[in-house]
């Protein structure tokens, strides 16, 4: 395994996991899905983990933002020992610090899009009032602010992908993990949503860390981590054709 | 996260409808059989509701209020004597043939007072219409309102038209008349048979002749005595058996529980109202509940705790079992608003029913929440990121 380029000095580690191992099922049926990975992610940059189908990309992530335990191995992400928390902990880290973008956007459909946005205020503990006025102002973010009593099915994709940015978003979290965020959607929609992601990545106190094996979006990536069979191959800084700024 | 846990089940309108149709049809089932049962079983002591005595005396082998075993005359004279005993009157009751003026026969539940006092009588303000004292006068009687629907069959105007029997009217018991002169309100018997209210002595001219026609003391405990103490001073001066009302309304009423189908009949489908209820709710919330698998699965990934979500689920369960338990007993309600004029079914909704059935309903409820919870408590937070 390579491990990743040397950061400079003044650059802050979001997340560090050392020798992480993972595996599901038992007896023959075992299979280890993760082999002695190590990987940093840093604030202020947009992380991509790619490789093919079944090569352990969303296990890590899900590792990485504390919502799988891995077998053996560290997990450090803003310097806060995932492996060490207790489920209680781990539960309030999730809620204070990770935005999540998912692939099929899980957007709660029985729900307006500004309910779905307050929603990781409410689990926080916000009011409903201050939810939703921070809901809407978010929504208006991501140019989504005059659609704020519909429904996510009255929605385009592109534009439910924005609510669910939006969602990520408004609880001000560090790290934003976003599992093939573009995949359900065409080119330019992709783009757009990227472009969204990208800005989120300027910030130098955030991190976004994306899945994806999209090869359309490479070039947003500032370091790209290529994954095969449960192991890094290699983690590269993006300075290939394509790239975006 | 409670608001918006209810309005994801308001929103989903399907499973909405489905959870509180099936939570209401099982209350309404449950509500209205029950009721229907408390009010049949209220008619099996319907005798003792029509005719107020606080004691009641009768052959040690009576079992309920509907049977007799005629009692000498003279333990009238020995009621009287017992200690604590202010008045004790003779009372006949039995079943008699009234033949109507298009000479069918109707069963009626004959009902003798005593001569002078109508002890035992209904309140007066039962009297919708005639006289009481009118019953001093040859061969009447007084029907209850009960009769003036059984007994009205071939009167008709002067033009033809039908009519229903009232005071000034005759009708025939065992071949004699009975002249109608007052029409009391009365609960209906269990046998369906109306009360007709004469004097004793008339009573005993209406009915065949046996060597024993009296078929109950009735009497009343002087002022300051416990009708329960007094009536055990009754049983200790001889071979009777006394009981104050509510014992014997309790012994009549558990008799029939004992001794006919009616409980296990109404028992069988409260119990199925109750199965309907759980299998209906249970499957439709747990229905619900895998459908939002991946919305949930996205909750507890952002950091809802599972004592959030299990207050969510408890609040979506328990707001569509308020509901449908609300539309359901208030249909069930109004089925008796509706059926209570005519008599028929009989009706009785008790709190107690209402309470039960809440309790069961809340029950059936938390059944269907745990369910959910439990397929929540199993998810694990990555699944939201499996395909």
């Amino acid at each position: 395994m390579k491990t990743s380029p040397e950061m400079d000095s003044g650059t802050r580690i979001a997340a560090q996991i050392n020798s992480v191992t993972k595996s599901f099922g038992q007896g023959p049926s075992r299979i280890e899905v993760l082999h002695q990975i190590s990987l940093e992610a840093r604030l202020g940059e947009m992380l991509f983990l790619v490789g093919p189908s079944g090569c352990g990309k969303t296990t890590l992530l899900s590792i990485l933002c504390g919502t799988l335990k891995p077998d053996s191995g560290s997990v450090r992400v803003l310097d806060n020992p995932l492996t060490e928390l207790s489920s209680r902990r781990l539960i309030q880290f999730r809620r204070k610090h990770i935005g999540f973008v998912f692939q099929q956007f899980n957007l709660i459909p029985t729900l307006d899009i500004t309910e779905n946005v307050t929603v990781p205020l409410l689990i926080g503990g916000m009011s409903h009032s201050k939810a939703t006025r921070i809901a809407h102002e978010a929504l208006a973010r991501v140019e989504l602010g005059d659609k704020v009593k519909l429904r996510p099915s009255k929605l385009s994709g592109g534009q439910q992908q924005r609510v669910a940015i939006a969602r990520a978003l408004v609880h001000q979290p560090s790290i934003i993990v976003c599992d093939e965020p573009t995949s359900a959607l065409d080119s330019e929609t992709g783009h757009h949503i990227m472009e969204i992601l990208d800005e989120v990545a300027r910030d130098e106190s955030r991190c976004v860390i994306v899945v994806t094996h999209d090869p359309r979006i490479i070039g947003f990536a500032d370091r790209i981590a290529e994954m095969e069979d449960g192991r890094i191959l290699n983690v590269k800084v993006n300075d290939g054709p394509g790239i975006q700024r | 996260m409670i608001l918006l846990a209810l309005r994801m089940l308001f929103n989903d309108h399907a499973k909405y409808l489905m959870l509180v149709s099936g939570v209401a049809f099982s209350s309404l089932l449950m509500v209205q059989q029950s009721s229907v049962f408390c009010g049949l079983m209220s008619w099996t002591y319907s005798t003792l509701r029509n005719i107020r005595a606080p004691i009641w005396v009768m052959d040690p082998k009576v079992e309920q209020a509907n049977e007799s075993k005629p009692l000498r005359d003279t333990d009238v004279y020995r009621v009287r004597s017992v200690e604590g005993v202010a008045w004790a009157a003779p009372l006949f009751t039995g079943n008699l043939q009234a033949r109507l003026s298009n000479g069918n026969f109707k069963t009626v539940q004959l009902v003798g007072l005593d001569n002078n006092t109508f002890a035992g009588a209904p309140s007066p303000d039962k009297l919708i219409a005639g006289n009481m004292d009118d019953l001093r006068l040859p061969n009447t009687v007084i029907i209850d309102d009960f009769a003036v629907e059984r007994l009205s069959e071939g009167l008709t105007n002067p033009d033809g038209t039908p009519r229903k029997i009232g005071v000034g009217d005759v009708f025939d018991i065992n071949d004699n008349d009975a002249r109608v002169v007052g029409i009391w309100k009365a609960h209906r018997s269990f046998t369906g048979g109306p009360y007709i209210f004469t004097t004793y002595d008339r009573a005993l001219e209406f009915a065949p002749q046996s060597r024993r026609m009296l078929s109950f003391v009735i009497a009343g405990p002087a002022p300051g005595e416990d009708p329960a103490v007094v009536a055990k001073r009754i049983e200790a001066s001889g071979d009777l058996k006394a009981l104050p009302e509510g014992a014997f309304r309790s012994q009549t009423l558990f008799w029939f529980v004992r001794n006919t189908g009616i409980p296990v009949s109404f028992g069988t489908t409260v119990l199925l109202g109750l199965i309907v209820g759980l299998v209906i709710s249970g499957q439709t919330f747990y229905t619900f509940i895998l459908d939002n698998s991946r919305s949930i699965a996205a909750l507890k990934a952002m950091g809802a705790s599972m004592t959030m979500l299990i207050l969510m689920l408890l609040a979506q369960s328990s707001a569509a079992g308020a509901i449908g338990f609300g539309i359901g007993t208030g249909l069930a309600a109004l089925f008796g608003y509706m059926v209570l004029p005519g008599g028929q079914p009989p009706f009785l909704l008790l709190p107690e029913i209402i309470i039960g059935v809440g309790v069961i309903m809340f029950f059936i409820t938390i059944s269907a929440a745990l369910l959910g919870i439990i397929k929540v408590a199993r998810m694990e937070p990555d699944t939201v990121f499996r395909g």
